[in-house]
């Protein structure tokens, strides 16, 4: 065998690879979704629908109403996007346009290792330190709260989105900021004119991620959040403790018994929240591919 | 020994093979007769209540640890799994935090079985709250309107003007059940009460000290062996006026403290050979320390 055809061969060969790694992907996720369909899909056979959509949860008695679950996962989860993005913006743009450059090599690998932290770690930070703190200057009744939850759960979307919008704005052409200088803008004119608008898929992609990390984060959240399946209606519920949907998988399933309602409706929950992280990440795929579209436009 | 000598001359590595050795034969020497005599190999099938079922499973991998002959196979499923099983003869030891039914026992004697009940160790419960609070004393019925979120302040039970925050296991652990029944439906069978939506359910023990040693607002429950010293048990009464009781062993042992059941462990007829040797050895010293491992009161302390 001559050289050329043996790297016609070994060519061939990897990108069969890469196809089947590329499939294999796709495939695990549909059998992931199958799987939880298969185990959590008798739950709409077994219980009314109009009885998943009561406000108590205590599977002890049959209560399946998973109203608080669904509402205390959107509160935690709305809250930790209302803390967590803002400040990871802000950090973002602080490191790709302000920073000096000796600060920016010290600050990205910071940032990764914040990324490293176990949540049961997070968790117990938040038990022992965020939640005394909530209840001494917020007057909470507990510090176990849904404010806590955001706040960890704000803290673990900030290297998501520090790193994926700071990418972004690093991806903004040089020639952009030089023109806006050019034309008399000031350094911050630039950056909130020009710069970050024309990230903005970019930042957007970085907000779904760091948001869509947070709605499926379990440990911390069941640390901290008090599992109290209330309905979080008012302003006020921050303050108070709600129960999430993944603190409630993670806490009753090692015990349920295999086959029952319970574990039935665990899975459909668990359903839920898949179908909401997939919507979350495929919103933030394609404002990527959109991106890619317009950075395409602009270069032709 | 003489085996020893021969090794010691063979091999030059004496110390290690002869203790080895010599643990063997003691091992052996130990061992108590009647478990020789059961039929080895043969499992002994201990079946029921959940609130028992880490507990029976401690016992089970000690005494198999002691024994590596003897065989115990630990199931749950809950107190009438195992006493269903032991009217039908699959089961040899039930598990049960509750007494047999009568109805239970004739069909068991119908079945030509005298089932023989056996108080292997107490489960108590201490309401916990934090130690500057200074409510110390609340009836069952107090407990009742306070869990199922009738009573919202502390005031309302000759406390401070503070909220009542409420502090409970997971819904899946025997405690959670067993309060749920015994306090908050004060032993109703029909009651419908359920624990208030405001509760907060804590996966673990650590998960209810750490607050309630933090916050004064606070009040929980827990298996008495979990009570760290840096909580308040609350003294209780069943009767609407007292006496209030601590939870102490003594006072468990005594039967004084309320929120306390005996666990059981039933037996088809008298228990013979490998099952009485382990029923003896639960009862043993060595079987109650690991009663009070898992948070359960062991038999008779204050002997």
């Amino acid at each position: 065998m001559n050289r050329r055809s043996w790297t016609v061969l070994a060519e061939y060969l990897v990108e069969r690879l890469i196809r089947a790694t590329g499939i294999l992907v796709m495939l695990f996720l549909a059998l992931i979704f199958l799987f939880l369909l298969r185990e959590g899909g008798a739950t709409f056979f077994e219980v009314p629908l109009g009885d998943l959509f009561r406000t108590r949860w205590y599977p002890n008695e049959q209560y399946f109403g998973i109203l608080p679950l669904v509402l205390g996962s959107l509160v935690v989860t709305l809250g930790a996007a209302a803390i967590g993005v803002p400040l990871g913006l802000l950090a973002a743009v602080f490191i790709a346009e302000v920073a000096p450059r000796w600060m920016r090599e010290v600050l990205k690998p910071f940032i990764e290792v914040l990324a490293g932290i176990p949540s049961v770690v997070l968790g117990f930070m938040g038990m022992l330190v965020v939640s005394p703190l909530i209840r001494q200057w917020l007057g909470a009744p507990t510090g176990l709260t849904a404010l806590a939850g955001s706040l960890m759960l704000g803290y673990m979307a900030l290297p998501t989105i520090i790193s994926v919008a700071e990418d972004a704005l690093d991806a903004v052409p040089k020639s952009y900021r030089d023109a806006a200088l050019a034309l008399g803008a000031t350094h911050w004119q630039t950056i909130w004119r020009v710069t970050v608008p024309a990230a903005r898929s970019g930042i957007l992609t970085a907000m779904m991620l760091g948001v869509g990390r947070a709605i499926g984060e379990t440990m911390a959240v069941m640390m901290v959040t008090g599992n109290a399946a209330r309905m979080p209606l008012t302003l006020r519920s921050f303050l108070m403790p709600v129960r999430t949907m993944t603190a409630t998988i993670a806490a009753e399933m090692g015990e349920v018994a295999q086959g029952s309602t319970h574990y039935h409706v665990l899975f459909a929950i668990g359903l839920a929240l898949f179908l909401v992280t997939f919507l979350v990440n495929l919103i933030a795929a394609w404002s990527i591919f959109r991106q890619g579209k317009r950075y395409g436009r602009l270069l032709s | 020994m003489g085996h020893c000598v021969i090794i010691h001359v063979a091999m030059g590595r004496p110390l290690v093979v002869c203790i080895l050795l010599s643990l063997c034969a003691s091992l052996v020497a130990c061992r108590p007769a009647e478990e020789a005599a059961g039929a080895p190999g043969v499992a002994i099938r201990n079946v029921g209540s959940d609130t028992m079922v880490n507990l029976a499973l401690a016992w089970a991998e000690a005494y198999q640890a002691r024994y590596p002959d003897a065989r115990i196979a630990v199931t749950g499923g809950g107190s009438g799994t195992g006493i269903a099983g032991l009217i039908n003869g699959t089961v040899d030891v039930a598990n049960a935090s509750r007494s047999m039914k009568p109805e239970e026992v004739d069909e068991a004697r119908a079945n030509g079985t005298t089932p023989v009940e056996h108080t292997v160790a107490r489960d108590a419960i201490a309401v916990v709250v934090h130690p500057s609070n200074p409510v110390d004393r609340l009836t069952l019925q107090q407990l009742s309107d306070i869990f199922s979120g009738r009573f919202t302040n502390w005031s309302e039970v000759g406390g401070e003007e503070r909220p009542i925050v409420l502090l409970s296991r997971e819904s899946n652990s025997g405690t959670h059940v067993y309060f749920l029944e015994q306090v908050v439906r004060l032993g109703d069978k029909n009651a419908r009460t359920l624990f208030s939506p405001d509760t907060l359910l804590m996966a673990s023990s650590e998960g209810i000290s750490a607050e309630v040693r933090q916050n004064p607002n606070s009040i929980g429950y827990d298996g008495l062996g979990y009570v760290t010293a840096d909580q308040k048990a609350i003294a209780v009464t069943a009767g609407p006026s007292g006496p209030y009781v601590l939870p102490t062993i003594e006072s468990v042992n005594s039967g004084e403290y309320p929120i306390a059941r005996d666990l059981y462990m039933y037996t088809a007829g008298e228990p013979q050979g490998v099952i009485a040797d382990y029923l003896a050895w639960i009862l043993s010293p060595d079987g109650q320390v690991i009663v009070r491992r898992l948070g359960f009161v062991p038999l008779g302390a204050g002997r």
